[in-house]
């Protein structure tokens, strides 16, 4: 293959391509929207946010078609370099790093500020991929549950460290790839599980959820011995056993949070869970989200009509809050066709990794897809009221040209190596 | 492994589906229709008051005018350096003055205005109006304010007030601090008199700096301005009754009988209207409504429930004619009362001082005989199977004439009063046993019935016009159109046939001609009337203090072709001959040749009556038993 100039367009998936275009350009209107204000009425005007956006979008394009024309063998030769390097920079923020809103988070190039931790992803995603294709991998060992766990876990704490704890949280998605790849199920449940707990411990209390535990249990156990007709005899000790293992990680979940931990990770924990009623701040953010959103009705304000959205009521609106925007003025039918539209984008992308026949590939695929869900997921669900604040970018529309870049390099190095498989072998 | 990899599918597709669940859940389900209640917090309204209508009496004389006051806002982070001097000699401030009250707005809010100087003569505003924009931050605010040229009627006028935040939140056309009728037609009427105010939106950011129009001004509307109205009020009778119950408790009120109109609602003690406005408003409210001796703030035209004594002999009689079981010739004897049982006690005492003939209707009434009407009373309780069955026709006889009932008059407060009915004796007595005896007082207006002075005016009236009457009513004009509303055109019919009305109404003429009122007969008018006098006593802890007795007259004239109508009531004045009986000449002479001459020295001695005395016995009795307590 190599040396033959084959014609590299035709094995474009270019459903991706199109959906991607449609995403940031529509993204970019709702940038304009928000932030546009009387006096900048010029759209190439690049003081603004909007003018800075048209800039980040035609880079993008210029990365693209640059990582269209790597060659696919580098990403799996060089993810491990790929990887170290992306680590070197999150690690140099503690060094060089540039404070903005109260997170080390940026280097700064003269105005010009870059995120490293939007890149970070596509090296962890890369990374896992070179480590989980290795011949015969299996999660069974101890040695490769570490290893994987190692290579998540060095970029979430580092970016946990600048602090910015919302962007850490994108690697817990990774678990539907190990689940994927062969972790064995319990594991997930048991996450799952001990997450559930954890939250609604500190919701409920205790008390309410120890018993809310014992008396599923119990409609399980009538389940099986009623319904399923099966004998429990022998299952007792299990049953009670892991009764009294649950009650205490309750109990420790509440001893840890009100005894051991200090008051300033209760009240983040708190405002994370919504359980402190600090409206004049966070609480205000997605009291404003909803409305603006409610606001919109079924055809929504008309475009750059939104009186909430040009009144600037929603803080951050062109950034974590973009979608309120969307909410406004497209209405029922825009939100919800973005909505769609993304649900296609990272079903398509699952489809795709899926008929890899190259397990790197394949891997690489199914990260990309745990990203973007884990973006729109936490973020949409933000805006629209359904989970606590966390501050992280919807991907193609939030404002900024890391974000913008990290998402399309992801997005582009799945697309050239799918573009690949096609050729090549 | 074909298993695992559907997870990660179906949990797309079901986010996705939660998500557009929420979003129609959000978007259509809890989308407000009405765009601008919605997005209230971007869009500022900005509000046009119209002036408020003006209030006129029966004749067109001024009740009820606006004032135009100005008043002098700041908004302390706006101020920019500027010439006291020159201000504070424009405004006639000292300096002291500027500095603490430029503080205290500072400290209420630097964004918001604050009042900096209420309520400057015309003259200071006009100077300052031409210099103002040398002021940045003061600003000059226009304000209406209610002005009543008269002292009268402040009970049926009533008040504005600010709106609070429950009735801000209750009717959605209020904000807080807007102006609205709170008493009187000012309540009643509100829709009427305040008009609609205008209102133009503007879009504002989240700095609340307005940014334009909203939507080009197409929601934006005109005030329309409020409406006058005429009441039927007689200012000059108004103000008389007012004069004549000075010193006094009590209340009169006169209706013209052919239209329901009430002519006048006098309560007493009252209040001059103008202390409900202005600067001293609030010190003055506090106090008139504290005062929980005179209680100027309850109008006893409307609110007092007492009984109704004597004049409700008339009622009585025209049941026992209607009911048959008189006619006006039956008479009875009477030996100075009326024995309704074996024990010393049951009997029930009569001054009408005739004996050894026969009483008939007619002379009962001139006379005000108790033991005629207790023979009737026990004629009617006696005449169906039970007490009970009896006591029900009875009642519903006096319902018909409004009694015990709230009338649906224009005005906004007012009592039922109480008229029993068989279920209520039934339960005071559970034995049912009860009879005429054990109620005779209901004969002679006394026992369980209390009425208002507007339901026997009401019941005059209805006697007057011979067996109906007319919703009574305030409102005469809109904006110079008579009203025509049902509710007040209707004729209300009683359940007795006009033909008993007339012995009843000649024994009334009688109560003139030679009976209790015959001292203040008036001159070419034929007046028809009935005083009352009921006893009135305070017990407590077992013992009986003895109060002035309550002075009661009702009266209508002329006898025929009735042009007014009226029942006056005064708290502890004694005999109804001396006080109340003289008030109704006085009255009606008034209203009638539209001057009261022929009574002059009657009219002296009303005027300078003075109950006080006795209303300080009755409050030191009350302290008395709250020591003993």
């Amino acid at each position: 293959m190599r040396n033959h100039r084959i014609n590299l367009l035709p094995h474009i998936d270019w459903l991706l391509v199109f959906i991607y275009i449609i995403l940031i350009c529509f993204g970019w209107m709702n940038i304009y929207a928000a932030s546009s204000s009387e006096n900048h009425q010029e759209i190439l005007d690049f003081s603004t946010r909007y003018g800075k956006q048209i800039i980040w979008m035609g880079l993008s394009v210029v990365i693209a078609i640059f990582l269209l024309f790597i060659e696919s063998s580098f990403y799996e030769k060089f993810a491990a370099y790929i990887y170290l390097a992306c680590m070197l920079l999150l690690a140099g923020l503690f060094l060089v790093g540039k404070n903005i809103n109260g997170a080390t988070s940026w280097y700064a190039i003269g105005s010009f500020s870059i995120q490293p931790t939007e890149f970070a992803k596509t090296g962890t995603v890369l990374a896992l991929a070179r480590l989980l294709n290795e011949r015969q991998f299996s999660f069974k060992p101890f040695i490769n549950k570490v290893k994987t766990f190692v290579i998540i876990t060095v970029p979430a704490i580092l970016i946990t460290l600048q602090p910015d704890p919302g962007s850490a949280l994108v690697y817990v998605s990774f678990i539907l790839l190990f689940y994927r790849e062969g972790l064995h199920s319990n594991i997930l449940i048991i996450g799952t599980l001990a997450i559930v707990l954890f939250v609604t411990t500190l919701v409920f209390g205790y008390v309410y959820v120890i018993a809310g535990a014992c008396i599923i249990t119990a409609i399980i156990l009538w389940y099986i011995s009623k319904v399923r007709k099966k004998i429990l005899r022998f299952v007792w000790p299990k049953i009670i056993g892991i009764l009294t293992i649950v009650s205490g990680y309750i109990y420790s979940v509440y001893f840890l949070f009100h005894y051991v931990f200090q008051q300033r990770h209760r009240d983040r924990f708190n405002i994370l869970l919504g359980l402190s009623n600090d409206t004049s701040d966070i609480g205000y953010n997605t009291y404003q989200s909803i409305k603006t959103i409610a606001s919109g009705g079924f055809w929504g304000k008309g475009y750059l009509q939104g009186d909430r959205t040009q009144g600037k009521f929603v803080p951050e609106q062109d950034t974590d809050y973009i979608f309120s925007t969307i909410g406004e003025e497209w209405g029922f039918w825009g939100s919800a066709l973005v909505v769609i539209l993304f649900m296609s984008f990272i079903l398509r992308i699952l489809f795709l990794a899926e008929n890899q026949k190259s397990k790197f590939s394949r891997i690489y695929g199914y990260g990309v897809a745990c990203v973007f869900f884990f973006h729109v997921l936490i973020n949409v669900a933000m805006v629209i009221g359904l989970f606590p604040t966390i501050g992280i970018p919807l991907p193609f529309f939030s404002y900024g040209g890391s974000s913008l870049w990290g998402f399309t390099m992801l997005l582009f190095i799945f697309i050239k190596l799918d573009a690949a498989k096609k050729y090549e072998l | 492994m074909k298993k695992r990899s559907l997870l990660f599918p179906l949990l797309v597709i079901i986010t996705g589906f939660i998500f557009v669940a929420r979003l129609f859940f959000l978007q259509i389900v809890h989308h407000d229709s009405n765009e601008i209640s919605l997005s209230g917090s971007a869009i500022k309204r900005i509000y046009t008051y119209p002036e408020r209508g003006f209030v006129y009496d029966r004749n067109g004389k001024l009740l009820v005018a606006n004032e135009q006051t100005y008043d002098v806002k700041v908004i302390p982070n706006e101020v920019k350096a500027f010439d006291t001097i020159e201000f504070c000699s424009l405004l006639k401030i000292d300096k002291k003055y500027l500095i603490t009250k430029l503080d205290r707005a500072r400290n209420y809010s630097p964004w918001l205005p604050s009042v900096f100087l209420s309520q400057l003569s015309k003259e200071d505003y006009a100077y300052l109006q031409e210099k103002i924009h040398k002021y940045k931050g003061f600003s000059i605010q226009r304000k209406s304010l209610r002005k009543y040229p008269h002292k009268s009627a402040a009970n049926i006028l009533g008040y504005i007030n600010e709106v609070n935040e429950y009735l801000a939140k209750k009717n959605p056309y209020y904000e807080q601090g807007e102006l609205v009728g709170t008493q009187g037609i000012e309540k009643e009427y509100e829709d009427i008199l305040r008009g609609t105010k205008g209102v133009s939106y503007k879009l504002r950011n989240r700095l609340n700096k307005v940014i334009g129009p909203y939507k080009e001004g197409i929601y934006d509307t005109l005030p329309q301005p409020g409406e006058d109205i005429s009441l039927t009020i007689d200012l000059d009778l108004q103000a008389y009754g007012e004069l004549l119950m000075s010193n006094k408790r009590g209340g009169i009120v006169a209706i013209e009988p052919n239209t329901g109109e009430i002519l006048a609602l006098v309560t007493a003690p009252s209040y001059d209207p103008n202390l409900m406005v202005g600067r001293e408003r609030s010190k003055n409210s506090v106090m008139l409504f504290n005062d929980s001796i005179n209680k100027p703030m309850l109008d006893r035209g409307l609110q007092a429930a007492y009984a109704p004594g004597s004049p409700f002999k008339l009622v009585e009689g025209l049941i026992g004619l209607q009911e048959n079981v008189i006619t006006p010739n039956t008479g009875f004897y009477c030996h100075h009362g009326y024995r309704y049982g074996n024990k010393a006690t049951n009997f029930m005492g009569c001054h009408c001082g005739i004996t050894g003939r026969a009483i008939d209707l007619r002379l009962g009434i001139a006379k005000s005989c108790n033991s005629y009407f207790s023979n009737v009373y026990k004629l009617l309780l006696e005449k169906y199977d039970t007490s009970q069955e009896s006591l029900t026709h009875w009642a519903e006889h006096l319902r018909s004439f409004g009694l015990g009932d709230f009338l649906g008059y224009d005005l906004p407060i007012g009592t039922k009063g109480f008229i029993p009915s068989a279920d209520y004796y039934d339960k005071v007595y559970p034995r049912k046993t009860w009879r005429y005896t054990t109620t005779i007082s209901n004969a002679i207006g006394q026992g369980e019935i209390v009425t208002t002075p507007i339901q026997l005016a009401n019941m005059i009236a209805a006697i007057a016009n011979r067996g109906y009457y007319f919703t009574p009513h305030v409102l005469k004009k809109i904006n110079g159109n008579p009203i025509d509303i049902e509710k007040f055109t209707t004729k209300k019919q009683t359940t007795i046939d006009a033909k008993n009305f007339e012995p009843v109404i000649e024994g009334m003429f009688d109560v003139y001609q030679n009976g209790t009122a015959k001292h203040v007969q008036i001159k070419d008018i034929d007046i028809c009337g009935k005083t009352g006098t009921v006893q009135n006593y305070i017990r407590k802890n077992g013992v009986k203090y003895e109060l002035a007795d309550h002075s009661i007259f009702v009266a209508f004239a002329p006898k025929d072709n009735p042009k007014i109508a009226l029942a006056i009531f005064v708290e502890n004045g004694g005999f109804g001959s001396t006080i109340a009986a003289p008030i109704a000449s006085l009255m009606i002479e008034k209203y009638l040749k539209g001057t009261s001459t022929s009574l002059k020295w009657w009219e002296d001695r009303i005027i300078n009556t003075s109950l006080e005395a006795e209303y300080k016995k009755q409050l030191s009795i009350q302290l008395l038993e709250k020591s003993q307590n």
